[in-house]
This record gives structure tokens, C-alpha cells and sequence, in this order.
């Protein structure tokens, strides 16, 4: 809308005056907005501890919202559930049987490797999770996909920690505030990952693509061995995950590997657990190694190898 | 007089006599307002795709545009500072764009200057789509068609959310001036 005419200066000098004064302050704003952009551009955890403060702020009201995230969605599929009951019950029932077959062929298998384990001498210790939190929120207008969680350093939690729902991965704490921390989701596209395939040893890279969906890359290029409905599974490599982990579920076929779908989707889980990094020393040392000093920029760099050296980062493979 | 009508010495600001407006919430009901819709977007989970449009940024336009003169020329940078401590964008490009945004409609403004809804609605629509493309660049992934398509939603929401705003602001700038303070 047109400006009232007080807004126009006129020959006065102090309206004139004001005016210019205003347009040099927009443009420091503006000046300044540029620079504070490209520093937390290049060291993108420069402001970690000034946006830590800030979520601990919103997280109470985060986690009053994803109470009433997950009790709604209990609700609306307790409703969705009595329409297609029938179907669902006979398709049950012939899924509990093949389970019951494959439950006893998995106490055999699971007897066998403990004694086969114990022939090793290696000890299968629980991780034990750091924390048990809430997401509480996500950057729902940005296209980065962070996430918030209801733990933070107070709790134990810091940076590079894998997240974990009961379903499988869901990110990686980027930084911590004392109540809160960020995570950045598997679908993120600064986000990658080494995984493999679950029943054979197919490595991989599952990078986010910013939509929702993983790419997954294959290493070892040539002959693409995977299929549609394959199971993703961190591999370890790298030393932040646990192997073993479900990623994701591969749902389209591309000539370097595939576009996978992501097995534990963040919106839909009401409980995650932070675990600790799985190796890491080893963790250390690589980011030791780099130069960039950052937590995340090192933990960047370090799981997302250039495409000329692949395997580097896999050299540090859980043996 | 008031037993044959209620209303007879009031206004949309409540009652005329003895009453005047506070300024304490005079001032501060803009700032808070952009604030707070900066941060009710924290509360969705997204985890697929940019499903909010940039709520602070669109009543920071709904402001300039129903209320001009109201927001100082500089009120971009202090604002798009607190936004990005929520938004997940890197720190500064709120600042920066809400600061050339604010510059470029103070200039629009003077060259052309313009009355009605409509071309208030083509402004803003136009200044949400440049800084959804903006934000795109500045958000240090990079861009795909794969991401500019499943944020295009987003600008098309923006958009049409635009009067919705407008509407807010004016029932919030009469909330703003009410007559809240009794003159003893």
C-alpha cells in the first residue's frame, strides 16, 4: 500500500536525515546478514552454541507437541483399522505361521552362533543407549532436515552420537544445546551413510537426496546386484553406527545402485535412543586427521569420501 | 445512553471515554507476532520435505504491506537473526534476505507507489517467491530438481497463504491498538 505522506521527507532536513539513517542500517543489516552467512557457511557449527540455547527454549512447548503428535496418530489408525480388519486378520494368520517355522529355524541359527561365538572368544556386549529422548521438532520451512530431540548435553549426548528408533536409524546428533540437540535425518541431503546390504556383504553409500529418499550408491561398480525390497543395513564402516542397523528398504533400481525408502521414518516414531559412537577412538583419530576441526565438518567429510576414493573412509571398517 | 446500546461510546478499539491504548503492546504485538510464527514451524515434524512455508518472513511481509511505516527499514536483520536460530537454514541468511527484502519494497514502494489488495498480494507473492529460491541456494545443500520439486509446494502455499496473513494482521493491529489502559 502507498505511503502515508508523513513518510515522505520533504525538504526536511531531520525527515531526510532519518530516512538516509534508516536505509544505512538496513544495509549494514544486510551487509552484516551476508557475512554472518558466509561464515556459518564454512564452518557450519560456528553458531552451534547460540542455536543450542535457543532450542532449549522451544523444546518444553516441542515436547508437549509430540505427546500430541503420537497419541493423534494412535488414534486415527485405531479408526483406520476397523476397515480393512477382515483381509487383515487371515493375512495375519498365515504370517504367524511362516513366523512360527522361521522362529524355530532362528533358535537353531541363534544356538549355533553363540557357539560358534564362544569358539572365537568374541563377547557380544548390549550397547546400551546414552539417553532416551523425543523428537520434538524438525525445520519443517527449510529445506534442510533437521530434526530436535528433548536430550542434550546434560544428558549425556554429544555430537556425532548415532539416533536410533526401534525400527532403525533415524540421524545423527549435529549439535547439542543442555536440554536439546539437533539432528540431522538420514533425508538430508548433506547426510551419507555407509551401508550394506542385509543378507550378503553389498557396500554402499545411502546419501539423502532432499525429498524424502535415499540414494543409494554402490561401491563396487559393475554389475548392479541389487533388487527391489532389498534391506539397507549400516555397515559400520566409518564408526559412528552400530552394524546391523536397518537404513532402508531399496524401492527403485538405478544404474549405480538404487533409490531406497527409509525403514524408521522419523515422523512416525514416538521414542528414539541416542547411542554412543560405536568406535569411538577410531572416530577420533580420523577426525584428528582432518583439517576442517569441526565436529561436523569432520564428520562430514569423513562419511562423505569424494567419489575418487570411495573406500577410504571404509578402511576404517569394523573388523 | 449505554443502557439503550452497549456500544454507543465505543469503536473497534473498545471504549472512547477514559481509555487510551497501551503502549507497551502498541509496540511490541509486531515483533512478537513475527517471532512467534518464526518458531511455530519447530513444532512440525518434517522428514521428507519442506512442508511449512516461512511463516515469519510471511508476516513480517503482511506487516509491511497492511501497516507501511510501521516496521522501521532496519527491522529485517534483528528479526531474520532470531529466525535463524529456528529455521535450520545457516545463520545470517535470514538476515540477509529479510534485510534486502525489507530495502526492496521500501524502494518499490517509493518509485511506484501503489493502494489496494491486490497488487499487495502481487508484491508479497512475488518477494515469497524470490526468497523460497533464495533460502534454496543459501541453505548449503545443493540444489537438485529432485529437492525443487517437493519444496515447490511450499511457495505455492506461501502464496496463496498471503491474504490469510493479511487478514491476521489486521486483527492483530487491532488487538495491538485497543484501548487496554484506564486513565485514572
Amino acid at each position: 500500500m502507498a505511503p502515508p505522506s508523513s513518510r515522505r521527507s520533504g525538504f526536511s532536513r531531520k525527515a531526510q536525515y532519518s530516512l538516509f539513517t534508516g536505509y544505512l542500517l538496513a544495509g549494514a543489516g544486510a551487509l552484516l546478514g551476508l557475512a554472518l552467512l558466509m561464515l556459518s557457511l564454512w564452518q557450519p557449527s560456528a553458531f552451534a552454541p547460540l542455536r543450542g540455547g535457543a532450542s532449549d527454549i522451544v523444546t518444553p512447548a516441542g515436547t508437549a507437541g509430540a505427546v500430541a503428535r503420537t497419541e493423534t496418530q494412535g488414534f486415527f489408525s485405531s479408526i483406520g483399522g476397523y476397515f480393512n480388519a477382515g483381509s487383515q486378520n487371515a493375512a495375519l494368520r498365515e504370517e504367524m505361521e511362516i513366523a512360527r517355522v522361521r522362529l524355530a529355524e532362528a533358535d537353531a541359527v541363534r544356538a549355533e552362533n553363540r557357539r560358534l561365538k564362544s569358539l572365537l572368544g568374541l563377547q557380544d556386549s548390549e550397547v546400551k543407549p546414552v539417553s532416551i529422548a523425543r523428537l520434538v521438532g524438525s525445520t519443517a520451512t527449510s529445506t534442510r532436515r533437521h530434526a530436535y530431540l528433548s536430550a542434550g548435553a546434560n544428558n549425556g549426548v554429544t555430537p556425532g552420537m548415532p539416533v536410533i528408533s526401534e525400527r532403525g536409524v533415524i540421524g545423527r546428533v549435529l549439535e547439542t544445546g543442555r536440554n536439546s540437540a539437533r539432528v540431522l535425518l538420514l533425508t538430508d541431503s548433506e547426510s551419507v551413510l555407509p551401508v550394506r546390504r542385509a543378507k550378503d556383504d553389498v557396500i554402499a553409500f545411502a546419501e539423502g537426496r532432499g525429498d524424502g529418499l535415499l540414494r543409494v550408491r554402490l561401491v563396487n561398480l559393475g554389475i548392479n546386484p541389487l533388487k527391489v525390497g532389498d534391506l539397507m543395513v549400516t555397515s559400520g564402516a566409518g564408526g559412528y553406527y552400530r552394524p546391523g542397523v536397518a537404513v532402508a528398504v531399496i524401492s527403485k533400481i538405478t544404474e549405480d545402485g538404487g533409490i531406497a525408502r527409509l525403514v524408521a521414518e522419523p515422523a512416525a516414531t514416538n521414542f528414539v535412543a541416542v547411542e554412543p559412537i560405536h568406535q569411538a577412538a577410531a572416530v577420533a583419530v580420523l577426525r584428528g586427521e582432518n583439517s576442517l576441526g569441526t565436529p561436523e565438518g569432520a564428520a562430514n567429510a569423513e562419511q562423505r569420501p569424494s567419489s575418487a576414493t570411495p573406500t577410504a573412509s571404509a578402511a576404517a571398517d569394523d573388523r | 445512553m449505554e443502557q439503550f446500546d452497549p456500544r454507543a461510546r465505543s469503536d473497534i478499539y473498545g471504549q472512547r471515554i477514559n481509555r487510551t491504548s497501551s503502549p507497551l503492546r502498541a509496540r511490541s504485538v509486531p515483533y512478537l507476532s513475527i517471532m512467534i510464527a518464526s518458531v511455530i514451524p519447530v513444532v512440525l515434524i518434517a522428514d521428507v520435505m519442506p512442508l511449512v512455508p516461512p511463516l515469519g518472513f510471511l508476516l513480517l511481509l503482511g506487516w509491511r504491506m497492511v501497516r507501511p511505516g510501521l516496521l522501521p527499514l532496519w527491522a529485517g536483520a534483528p528479526l531474520g537473526a532470531f529466525d535463524d536460530l529456528f529455521s535450520g537454514q545457516p545463520f545470517g541468511s535470514a538476515i540477509l534476505l529479510w534485510s534486502l527484502a525489507m530495502i526492496a519494497i521500501e524502494i518499490i514502494e517509493t518509485r511506484f507507489p501503489w493502494r489496494g489488495f491486490w497488487l499487495d498480494w502481487f508484491t508479497a507473492g512475488v518477494m515469497v517467491v524470490a526468497y523460497w529460491l533464495a533460502t534454496l541456494l543459501a541453505s548449503g545443500a545443493p540444489v537438485t530438481s529432485e529437492m525443487l520439486l517437493v519444496a515447490l509446494p511450499q511457495a505455492l502455499l506461501a502464496i496463496l497463504l498471503y491474504p490469510i496473513m493479511a487478514r491476521m494482521v489486521a486483527s492483530l493491529d487491532r488487538f495491538r491498538l485497543a484501548r487496554a489502559r484506564k486513565i485514572a
